[in-house]
Formats: structure tokens, sequence, C-alpha cells
């Protein structure tokens, strides 16, 4: 269960710091310029962050640190049709049936 | 600039935004779903859509918050996945940017990737139309997008309070996250910077704090900026 506290933190401060993300160079820089190196790290934020959220889950998810063979297999299946496809809701359910057949079938 | 051009940009904007409720509505849905899973109300899930209004940061705040990470650490990766926002603001500023500030202010908190992506399409396409005319779309394409957002996430977040624990979700949003970056992959230089990050993700679950998906998230971005240069000068060398 998540605290109130931390939840209500969460909800403003990133409402507040998203806001300010999305009105900086609007509000504030005008037409100037961004540096070439700055934008270079930006375009590749979301592909390094997300993936470091997930890869722990998926190969610590079963006992001692090993990878739970039907969420392991599920996450990758997912990964090659999103790649494959270039669509979230082909990849995602390709992903929750790969999950949900091995679940019946090894348990 | 005259009020009928106005409303044909107002609603040339309402259309080219309406395909994106497709995408944006199972994905709020998935998200109220997501967050009465994790114990959240539909009030709670509403105000997060929002206040926030921004996917994949809601999505990675959800997950971490249910990790028990520091509060801090949840801030920081949450805005991390939400930089590339200020990208957006930084390609979209030349073409409104001469716009008052409240009509900015307002465009702000609307720049998300559906009305960002429909609006600079059409700037570029369309060099002539004037300012004016150029938020009046943007809030042409808000209009279809946004309120999609809010309404499907409360119907996500009551849907999701009847579902039965049994149903294992416990790993519906890791595979949301997969799905969400997969199709995004499209460079080389792309999938350095995610393989880099995952191995280190991998190596550094032992920083305290929490502070390891910071770590690999930044040698990601290094490692990805580092290969597109990489890749490019090699390009060159070919011709």
């Amino acid at each position: 269960m998540i605290p109130d506290a931390t939840l209500w933190t969460v909800i403003v401060g990133l409402g507040l710091g998203s806001f300010f993300l999305r009105f900086g160079f609007m509000g504030f820089v005008g037409d100037r310029e961004m540096p070439a190196w700055l934008l270079r790290h930006l375009r590749y934020t979301a592909v390094a962050i997300i993936p470091a959220l997930v890869a722990p889950i998926v190969v610590y998810s079963g006992e001692d640190g090993w990878p739970d063979p039907a969420r392991f297999c599920a996450a990758i299946i997912t990964v090659a049709v999103g790649l494959i496809s270039k669509s979230f809701f082909t990849a995602i359910i390709a992903g929750a049936v790969t999950l949900y057949a091995l679940l019946f079938l090894i348990g | 600039m005259t009020t009928s051009t106005q409303k044909s940009a107002y609603w040339a904007g309402v259309r080219d935004g309406a395909p994106f409720l497709f995408v944006a509505g199972p994905f709020a849905m998935l998200f109220g779903l997501l967050a009465a899973e994790a114990g959240l109300n539909a009030y709670e899930a509403l105000a997060f859509s929002i206040v926030v209004i921004a996917g994949a940061a809601q999505f990675t705040a959800l997950q971490l918050m249910q990790e028990n990470v520091p509060t801090f650490i949840v801030l920081a990766s949450a805005l991390a996945v939400n930089l590339r926002l200020a990208m957006y603001s930084a390609s979209i500023t030349p073409y409104i940017g001469a716009a008052p500030v409240w009509q900015r202010a307002l465009a702000a908190y609307f720049l998300v990737d559906q009305t960002y992506a429909s609006a600079i399409g059409r700037y570029e396409a369309q060099p002539d139309m004037t300012v004016p005319e150029r938020m009046t779309y943007f809030a042409g394409v808000s209009t279809s997008v946004c309120p999609g957002w809010y309404i499907f996430t409360v119907v996500g977040a009551l849907v999701g309070a009847q579902i039965p624990e049994a149903w294992a979700l416990d790993f519906a949003l890791p595979l949301a996250f997969l799905a969400m970056i997969s199709p995004l992959l499209r460079t080389p230089a792309h999938m350095v910077a995610a393989l880099v990050a995952i191995v280190v993700s991998l190596m550094a679950t032992n920083i305290p704090y929490s502070l390891g998906l910071l770590v690999a998230g930044i040698c990601g971005m290094v490692a990805g900026a580092q290969a597109e240069l990489w890749f490019e000068r090699r390009k060159q060398r070919a011709i």
C-alpha cells in the first residue's frame, strides 16, 4: 500500500516538474538554439531509463535472484513483437498471452 | 487572420487528434487499472492523470512507489522519463514562441506525445499559418486527445477495483513498459542505449536508495549519444 503523503508528494511534484519541462523552452528560452550535445543525450533518456527500470524486475522475477520462466519468456516475447510490429498493443497482447499460457502450463 | 480560418484551424486540430484517442484511451485505461491494483481509488488515479498528464512517467512513478523507493528517487526517475517533453518544447517554440504567455502556458500543460506529433507535422507542412491559427489548431488537437485521457483513467480505475487478485497483474506494468519502449528502438544507437542501461541496472541493484536506476539511465544516455556519433562518423567515412 502506498502511503497517502508519498502519493500526493509524487503527484504534485511530478506535475510541477513536468510542467516546467514543458514550459521551459516555450516560456523562458524562446527560440534560442539548444546545444547539440544536450539534444543528443535527451534523445536517449526514455530508451535508457525505462529498460533500466524493467530489467531487474524481469531478470530477478523468480526465486533466489533467478528469472521466473513464465515472466521472463513473456518479457522476451513482448520485446520481440514490439520490435517487429512497432505497435504497443500488438506487443502487450502477445506478452500477456504468453504469460498466461505459460503460467497455465507450468504453473 | 479571420475568425473563419481560426475556426477551421480548430476543427482541423480536432480531426487530426481524434485517431490518437484510440491509442491514448486504452493506455489511460491501463493506467487506471494498474493504479487501482496499487491501491489508489478512482479519485486519486484521476488526480494523477490531470496533474501529471504524461503516460510513461505516471507508469514509472506507480511502479517505483510500489517498490517503496525513496520519494526523491521516484520523482527524479519519472522526471527523467519526461525529459523528452523538454525536447518537444524546444522544437515547437519557434512556431508558437510569439503567442501570449498565458496561451503558451496552456499549450505547455497540454504538450504530450500526441499533441506534439500532430502540431509539429501541421506546422511544418503549412509554414504560412499565423501564430493565432497555430495556437487554435493546438487547442483543437488537445480537445480530442486530453479529456479522453482523464475519462479513461477513471474507467480503468473503476474496472480495476473489481478485478480479483488472482489475476497476477504484478507483471502487467513491466510488460506495458516493454511494449512501450521496444517500438522506440528505431536505430542502432537507441539499442546501444537500452542494452547498456539494462546491463548496468542489473549490476547496480545494490547501490543504496535505488540510485542504481539513475546511474544506469545516465550510462545508457551517454552510451546512446556516443553510439550516435560513432555511427555518424562511420557513415561519413563510407561516403
